[in-house]
């Protein structure tokens, strides 16, 4: 915990508004008084100091992998501070100076931080007014803070100059009240990335692009098939090349069907240590008798845990385990001083997990640990541990050296975790009128994100089956969300046609989810759904739903020719509050779609013998230029609701909306993701 | 094995030591610095490691260094030596197309490269021509819209 002291040794004098989490700041009593603290919160979210130059500064543990957190907070922090958004420095993801956080996942950064962010500005902007009452002795009604200058009648000053020679402390609970949105002129607009120029110089350093002086490159032997023990291993020849270091070590915890034993090379170039792995000789137990990517979704209903549903009109849906493949693979550079404290710069959405993970592997304390997390090169819920950082610091330790380890393509596609493969098993009934009467929902594997119907049903039954899984599996995009999507609306198109009613006026019909109904009607009245022609060859399909506070509804337009799928058009809407960033809320919202897509047809891990046989991208496809329909987002900005994140939900509808389509234009029911085998 | 000794990298002549069977990727990035230029799959298929050689776009991954020795090569490093940036560099600002930003520098290359062949590309053409560059966010419409943009105000590569 970094302490009033260390902070201003730090950064030096000024301002420092210290954000407390809620429980902390009513056990404080729950006081706002932006009083002069000697102590720091027991639980501090984030804070933000004013130097004495005037330059703002602002910490959090958030990161940023391309969802633009950093231009979304650094709008907070503008809007409510009334200074230029170019004026404030936001440091992100780095253990050693920003507050504890558990991580930037669940799309929960902008319903919790950033209106954090708004009420640490808003502190300041108050702070800043009471010294400049005291010092020019006005009122303070008659002060304003504008474009970074605090100004009253003939007087006004910069930030800095009201601060200098202090060193002053505000802590305000969460829980104070912020500018309404439809009052705001930063928030609400379309700032620009606020790093955009060195993404487009090249001068942003990744972790991947990271180097100390004296840096090794490190490489690890992985198993042959997941889940192999390692029998012998002959290093003699990998030793023998000049430069190399070969590290036999026993992680603290077994990494899953990795296995637990690091065996790894370090050597002063990429080309060595690629090298020296090569000419490292091991034998492995072999591994038989595993479940295949045919073979898993009949796997995954002998394994289930708990009862197995009786219905049986239960319909299967089926989708498969698929990879983030995040276009910089995991890579983290491990450094050792000589008290034996750890730095390790890495990509994460965890900076604070990897620094315990590091710290329980290596057994060290955990203020002996600083996990640094550059900027990343996009995660989508695939960068949640560290496994690059556990190798690294590892290897780094052991060569006495700093290490980088950049993962391959072909390890990230391999030994990352997956999105999980699942079964899913429905069933509905309807009554004459359209109402639904029944609905039954099995999800087996893939989880619970999204599983409840949005849909008005006087009966249901919705569960989850938790099952053996032979591949690592962990967070993705949306979570379960995409697949409880497909399953739900695409089985909800199944009923509409059963009775003959158009799909959107069956939804209507079932929804009372205003938020719901608003985005399906906005979708469908700019795709033109009512005066949609049939052509041959050509499908229209739709699907809306909702999950993490935001709602989402997708129509598409798909032409099949020759089994071959193109996506020709879609529409989509999307209502996740008071809308923060437009330009960037447009930008989440297409790459959802184009990364859907994906999912949605082609996408799939496949996987016999214990061997992922998509283990390079030329073996499996992700979406490109050509796969690109016309899309449009229709953004609904609803100023009268707190701001949802934007990060995930927009990925759930299109799945549903082409399957959709495709059973239009061909009258084959795509049960399964991908829908293209 | 013969080695390479110098590179001509944006516009300097820059001393290196290097097999000649070395990717030009890894010499970029791990002899010089240069970490501009992205690795992305190491076969070719997503462009990330996209560079200018004599003007057009090559895969620096599968690119041996011996391949480009006195040949003039430009990095994204190399596309605003001034601090000026690019008109391309500038359409994508302009056009938010980028998230991650990891594509970002392969993409800029390509589309120069491909501006210097064809000046005013039709939104087909854009696509076919840079459907080589994978971009995972998805910012495809954004990138076509960059270069579109860019080709209207005239970009000489």
């Amino acid at each position: 915990m970094i302490t009033r002291r260390d902070f201003f040794a730090v950064m030096g004098g000024g301002i420092v508004i210290w954000i407390a989490c809620d429980a902390d700041a009513q056990e404080s009593g729950g006081g706002r008084r932006r009083g002069m603290m000697q102590r720091t919160p027991q639980e501090v979210s984030a804070w933000l100091h004013i130097g004495e130059t005037g330059a703002v500064t602002v910490y959090t543990g958030k990161v940023e992998v391309g969802q633009n957190a950093r231009t979304s907070l650094t709008q907070a922090v503008a809007e409510e501070l009334h200074t230029p958004v170019a004026s404030i420095r936001m440091i992100m993801g780095d253990t050693a100076i920003t507050p504890f956080d558990m991580g930037t996942f669940g799309s929960m950064t902008t319903p919790q931080m950033w209106p954090q962010m708004r009420r640490a500005a808003a502190a300041a902007r108050e702070m800043l007014i009471d010294l400049a009452s005291q010092k020019w002795m006005v009122e303070r009604a008659g002060i304003r803070v504008a474009e970074g200058k605090v100004i009253a009648g003939s007087h006004s000053a910069g930030f800095g100059e009201l601060s200098r020679g202090q060193q002053l402390t505000g802590t305000i609970p969460a829980s104070e009240a912020l500018t309404p949105a439809t009052e705001w002129k930063v928030a609400g607009t379309s700032v620009r990335k606020v790093n955009g120029v060195e993404i487009v110089t090249g001068a942003h350093k990744y972790a991947y692009d990271m180097k100390r002086p004296g840096t090794l490159f490190g490489k690890v032997l992985y198993p042959p098939q997941y889940g192999a023990k390692l029998l012998s291993l002959d290093s003699k020849a990998a030793e023998a090349i000049p430069g190399v270091k070969v590290v036999r070590e026993t992680f603290r915890e077994d990494r899953g069907r990795a296995g637990q034993e690091l065996v790894g090379v370090v050597a002063p170039d990429p080309a060595t240590a690629e090298r020296a792995l090569a000419a490292l000789k091991a034998q492995w137990t072999p591994i038989t008798g595993t479940p295949d990517s045919k073979t898993i979704y009949q796997h995954f209903k002998e394994t289930a845990r708990g009862g197995a549903p009786t219905n049986p009109n239960l319909v299967p849906y089926t989708v498969a385990y698929i990879a983030h493949t995040p276009l910089e693979p995991r890579a983290a550079l491990a450094e050792w001083d000589s008290d034996g404290k750890l730095t390790v710069w890495t990509g994460t959405q965890r900076p604070f997990g990897v620094r315990s993970e590091l710290s329980q592997d290596l057994d060290i304390p955990e203020d002996h640990v600083h996990v640094y997390m550059p900027d990343t090169g996009s995660g989508y819920g695939g960068k949640h541990n560290g496994d690059a950082a556990l190798e690294a610091a590892r290897l780094s330790r052991a060569a006495g050296k700093p290490v980088l380890r950049n993962w391959t393509r072909e390890e990230e596609l391999t030994w990352a975790y997956f999105r999980p493969g699942g079964l899913i098993e429905v069933h509905g009934t309807v009554n004459p009128d359209g109402t639904l009467a029944t609905w039954e929902f099995h999800n087996y594997n893939s989880g619970p994100s999204a599983l409840h119907t949005p849909y008005e049903v006087p009966q249901k039954i919705e569960e989850v089956h938790n099952c053996d899984t032979p591949l690592r599996q962990g967070s993705y995009r949306g979570l379960a969300g995409t697949a409880n999507h497909f399953v739900r609306e695409s089985y909800m198109d199944e009923l509409a046609h059963s009775i003959h009613m158009d799909p959107l006026e069956f939804r209507l019909k079932n929804l009372k989810n205003d938020r719901i109904r608003n985005v399906m009607q906005a979708a469908a009245d700019k795709f033109g759904w009512t005066r949609r022609s049939k052509t041959a060859g050509h499908g229209f399909g739709l699907a809306c739903g909702t999950e993490k506070g935001s709602c989402v509804a997708a129509c598409a337009e798909v032409s099949v020719a020759n089994g071959v799928v193109k996506v020709v058009r879609v529409v989509q809407a999307y209502e996740c509050g008071a809308i923060v960033n437009p330009e960037h809320l447009s930008n989440q919202v297409e790459g959802a779609i184009a990364m859907g897509i994906g999912g949605a047809l082609f996408e799939a891990i496949h996987f016999a013998d214990a061997k992922i046989q998509t283990n390079r991208l030329s073996r499996y496809r992700v979406p490109r230029f050509t796969d690109m329909p016309a899309i449009e987002a229709v953004l609904l900005d609803r100023k009268d609701i707190p701001s949802a994140g934007a990060g995930e939900t927009p990925i759930m509808a299109i799945a549903p909306a082409l399957g959709n389509a495709i059973f239009d234009a061909t009258a084959q029911r795509p049960r399964q993701m991908p829908m293209l085998l | 094995m013969p080695r390479i000794t110098q590179l001509d990298v944006n516009g300097a002549r820059r001393r290196i030591d290097a097999d000649s069977e070395r990717t030009l990727l890894s010499v970029l990035r791990d002899d010089l610095d240069l970490t501009g230029t992205k690795y992305g799959c190491g076969e070719g298929q997503c462009a990330a490691c996209t560079v200018l050689v004599e003007g057009q776009p090559v895969k620096s991954c599968l690119t041996k260094v011996g391949a480009v020795d006195g040949k003039r090569i430009t990095t994204i490093e190399g596309l605003a030596p001034e601090g000026k940036l690019h008109p391309v560099q500038q359409a994508f600002l302009d056009a938010d197309a980028m998230q991650c930003g990891w594509c970002t520098p392969g993409m800029i290359l390509g589309a120069v490269g491909l501006l210097a062949r064809t000046p005013r590309p039709t939104d087909a053409e854009i696509v076919s021509g840079m459907n080589g560059h994978i971009c995972r966010c998805g910012t495809y419409p954004r990138v076509v819209k960059a270069i579109r943009e860019a080709a209207k105000k005239g970009v000489q590569a």
